[in-house]
């Protein structure tokens, strides 16, 4: 119980924290917040996978879905409710997930994490192709409205951005009691020693395809939270770089905290915006490095957590 | 240390099994009918079929031919989640534990795995019942000061033991052990097979125990088995299997002209 | 008929140049346990070298023997292997043996986010082209058809390479010692192969087969950022389809995919972006690890 309220704390502190510097903050600031929170939820959802061993570089699947939902309701059948969207966006991404994960959940190591991302890289090609859909331009998203409340200009960015927070404060309470959980303690064995998982008793094949359907649906969420922030949705949000850029977040955050994720994602999109405006073209490379120095640095530490001993280390 | 009133149906029996790896024949026919509450040992040199014969009861390896049965019940095709949930529990050769999680995690993974319900997303998994759970289970075998370490700190003895304590959680029916005491310090090996054995008898678990210390074996075990080519060679009380020739000559190595310990 | 004669024409030109770009990617991760997400960019980075390389060529006199630009182009795949393979090796994956596969993934991803940049560093973002060696040998009638010569170069060079790694691996020293580390690579270690030689072999050769894909194929497209991005996704395709680790497989996945791309092309052209994915999955659903399966014991 006292973990439980701790939790409650925690969260409190950091809804407050995240109030507070909205209405403090200048909108391209609010922009880049509601982006690189909106995207933490995507890596997030690999952080998940990632405590079982699963990396998955396919996650642009969910987060396309996600946006698309929001793209299509607004220009085929005129719903701009951000509540709304958000919830078809999960169940289409439960379907999704739900469909899939139970597939994908016999696969381990790059199978997994490669055909998790050929079936982005289907999506990438359906949507490319399908003119009725934007093809390759993509659609407009129009700008959600908020239970009735219409906002524009400086009032919807803070909207957005309050909406984001709020829900990114949720889903970070809800996840740290999963990761706390038995279902959660099973994915960290999992990790660890699969055999020894079956050989208790429980399913390797049903904690992966849980995980995958909960990584799904944080997929959709950001996803749909993207599109409207953006205002623009096309084909590039499955495409297999987007992929990599949620895993690089995943990487960098390691999977021990969740608060990590977020700053992680945060400082992405920091980068990349002032990349955008000083370096255009070296931006990719400085996160290359930057992987490869975390992965290279830290063979004890973030990068290391993927080694899977296989044997209880004789 | 067993008690020898075995009743009715055979905890495990096992009918004709065979398998091959290629041109290996790792079991050729073996027949077995393990009575409830019996405590048998299998003995036989690397490649005699022991590890095989554990691995196809356990699910792990499925038969070419043969069938399994578990207290009357067919379940040969069963892999080894289900044979474990079954009733049927193993611990390994070399131990199988989750080495970035520490002792007393590794007790809550089994115990939250035991419950009959799947793993649940909302129940803490550390939550003070379930704790005080695992410490009982880890003080009965004795390793209750090391619940914060993780595998790599630990001596080969204490994980055996974690491995088999693990196993245990979910009150298994029938047990095998493959190699309780390999890799284990000399003289540690009494005191871990007395943690085991007495911890199984306390529940009436019927046990096959994989062992090449023979001490062992004529000790804990009320029959033996002997293995070798992936055929049961002997099948008999220990003494009288230890004596037999084919198995002097074969298995132990202790030809009658070099009798040795 | 015709049609069919088309498909197969079609597919088998598409399964040659698959086949290159690909086998290179199965045979490092064969010997090197590292599936290479920076492939495409080797490729890539190929593609460019021989433009700039025939470019030059060409400038500086090349058009009283055209047919040098040829040499100039294996040439060029050549240079980027002996330049980029002992870097990237030794600098960098050797770190990477005795870890997870997935970390492999991860560290040969951050590859490709420094190549790409680097390669927009060097040759700039406009396109180039080198349509010079593709005109070269001019047309060839097939059936109904006429094709550009160049594109049975395309499937006659597909086949010597794929006969010369077959030789190499199983007909030289040096090759069998490879396919015995692509078979058990403890085993070898323990046999006192010398890995370190053999895994910067192999990966040499990887390198040089993708640049090699990209040199042949820069002359029939527009040289550009971004071109070696879609590559490794198809040529993982290709690879799952075979099996990881094996040149046989490459070869048949690349036909298959060959064959039906072409096929979906002339019968059913919305499909062809994912036909691809089609073909892995049907495969992935009657043999899980691909159709060479790299055999796999595990025991307790």
């Amino acid at each position: 119980m006292k973990a439980f309220s701790d939790i409650r704390v925690a969260s409190l502190l950091a809804l407050a924290l995240l109030v507070a510097g909205g209405f403090a903050l200048p909108e391209w600031a609010l922009f880049l917040m509601t982006i690189g929170l909106a995207k933490a939820l995507v890596s997030l959802g690999i952080v998940v996978q990632m405590r079982a061993g699963l990396v998955s570089f396919g996650q642009g699947l969910f987060f396309c879905i996600g946006a698309y939902v929001a793209g299509l309701m607004a220009n085929f059948a005129g719903l701009t409710d951000i509540f709304v969207l958000t919830g078809i966006a999960v169940i289409a991404c439960l379907a999704v997930g739900g469909l899939f994960g139970p597939l994908l959940a016999n696969y381990r190591g790059i199978f997994f994490a490669m055909l998790s991302l050929s079936l982005s890289m289907i999506l990438y090609g359906v949507l490319s192709k399908m003119n009725s859909l934007g093809g390759t331009d993509g659609l407009n998203v129009a700008a959600p409205t908020f239970a009735g409340y219409a906002p524009e200009g400086r009032a919807l960015s803070l909207s957005l951005y309050l909406y984001t927070s709020f829900i990114v404060v949720a889903i970070g309470a809800v996840l740290r009691t999963g990761f706390d959980s038995q279902h959660g303690l099973v994915s960290l064995a999992v990790r660890s020693n699969e055999l020894r998982v079956e050989y208790l008793g429980a399913s390797v094949r049903r904690t992966n395809a849980i995980n995958y359907v909960i990584s799904a649906m944080l997929g959709g969420i950001g996803g749909v939270i993207t599109g409207l922030a953006i205002g623009h949705v096309d084909p590039e949000y499955a495409y297999w770089t987007t992929s990599g850029e949620f895993v690089f977040v995943a990487i960098l955050a390691g999977y021990l905290s969740i608060p990590a994720v977020f700053v992680a994602s945060i400082i992405l999109e920091l980068v990349r915006s002032f990349s955008n405006l000083y370096f255009p073209n070296t931006w990719q490379m400085v996160l290359g490095v930057f992987l490869l120095v975390i992965i290279l640095t830290l063979p004890n530490g973030l990068g290391s957590l993927f080694h899977r001993k296989r044997e209880g280390g004789s | 240390m067993s008690t020898s009133n075995p009743t009715g149906t055979p905890a495990l029996e096992t009918k004709g099994l065979m398998k091959s790896f290629g041109a290996v024949t790792a079991a050729h026919d073996i027949t077995v009918s393990v009575p409830e509450r019996a405590v048998w040992s299998l003995i036989g040199t690397n490649g005699a079929g022991k590890t095989t014969f554990v691995n196809m009861v356990t699910g792990y390896l499925h038969p070419d031919q043969g069938s399994i049965l578990f207290q009357g019940r067919d379940i040969t095709s069963l892999g080894p989640r289900e044979v474990t949930r079954a009733g049927i529990c193993r611990s390994f050769q070399i131990p199988q534990l989750c080495s970035e999680l520490t002792v007393l995690e590794n007790v809550l993974v089994a115990l939250a795995i035991a419950d009959p319900k799947p793993p649940s997303f909302f129940r803490k998994a550390r939550e003070s019942a379930a704790e005080d759970r695992a410490m009982e289970i880890l003080k009965r075998f004795r390793i209750e000061e090391h619940r914060g370490r993780l595998m790599s700190e630990l001596s080969a003895g204490v994980r055996k033991l974690l491995d088999i304590a693990m196993s245990m959680c979910g009150h298994p029916k029938v047990m095998l052990l493959d190699e309780p005491t390999s890799g284990v310090a000399a003289e540690e090996k009494f005191p871990i097979m007395d943690l085991v054995m007495e911890a199984l008898a306390a529940e009436n678990v019927t046990t096959l125990f994989v062992e090449h210390d023979m001490d062992i074996v004529t000790r804990y075990s009320d029959r033996v088995l002997a293995f070798y080519d992936g055929r049961i060679i002997a099948d008999d009380a220990p003494d009288e299997v230890l004596n037999d020739p084919q198995v002097q000559r074969y298995v132990t190595g202790t030809a009658p002209a070099e009798a040795s310990s | 008929m015709d049609l069919l004669l088309v498909i197969l024409v079609d597919g088998l030109i598409y399964g040659a140049w698959l086949f290159i770009v690909s086998v290179g990617l199965t045979l490092v991760f064969g010997v090197l346990g590292i599936l290479n997400l920076a492939h495409g960019s080797l490729y890539a980075i190929g593609a460019y070298s021989t433009a700039t390389a025939v470019g030059i060529y060409f400038a500086y006199g090349g058009d009283a023997f055209p047919l040098g630009s040829y040499a100039v182009m294996a040439l060029a795949a050549i240079i980027v292997a002996v330049v980029i393979a002992p870097l990237l090796e030794r600098g960098l994956l050797r770190h990477f043996y005795h870890r997870d596969e997935v970390i492999g993934v991860l560290v040969t991803y951050g590859v490709f986010l420094i190549l790409e940049d680097a390669i927009k560093l060097i040759w700039g973002v406009d396109p180039l082209f080198v349509y010079e060696p593709y005109d070269l040998l001019g047309m060839v009638e097939a059936g109904p058809l006429f094709y550009v010569a160049y594109d049975f170069l395309v499937i006659a060079v597909s086949a010597i390479t794929g006969f010369a790694v077959w030789y190499f691996l199983n007909r030289t020293r040096r090759g069998k010692v490879m396919l015995a580390v692509i078979h058990d690579r403890e085993m070898s270690q323990t046999m006192g192969v010398n890995v370190d030689k053999v895994f910067l072999l192999a990966f040499g050769a990887g390198v040089f087969l993708a640049a090699f894909g990209g040199a042949l194929t820069a002359p029939m497209i527009s040289v550009s950022p971004g071109i070696g991005v879609n590559v490794i996704i198809v040529a993982f395709a290709v690879i799952i389809i075979g099996g990881l680790g094996s040149i046989e497989g490459a070869a048949l996945g690349a036909v298959m995919v060959g064959i039906s791309r072409a096929a979906s092309v002339h019968l059913m052209p919305e499909l062809e972006l994912f036909i691809i994915y089609f073909v892995m999955a049907v495969v992935l659903i009657f043999r899980p690890e691909g159709i060479f399966v790299r055999t796999q014991t595990r025991k307790i």
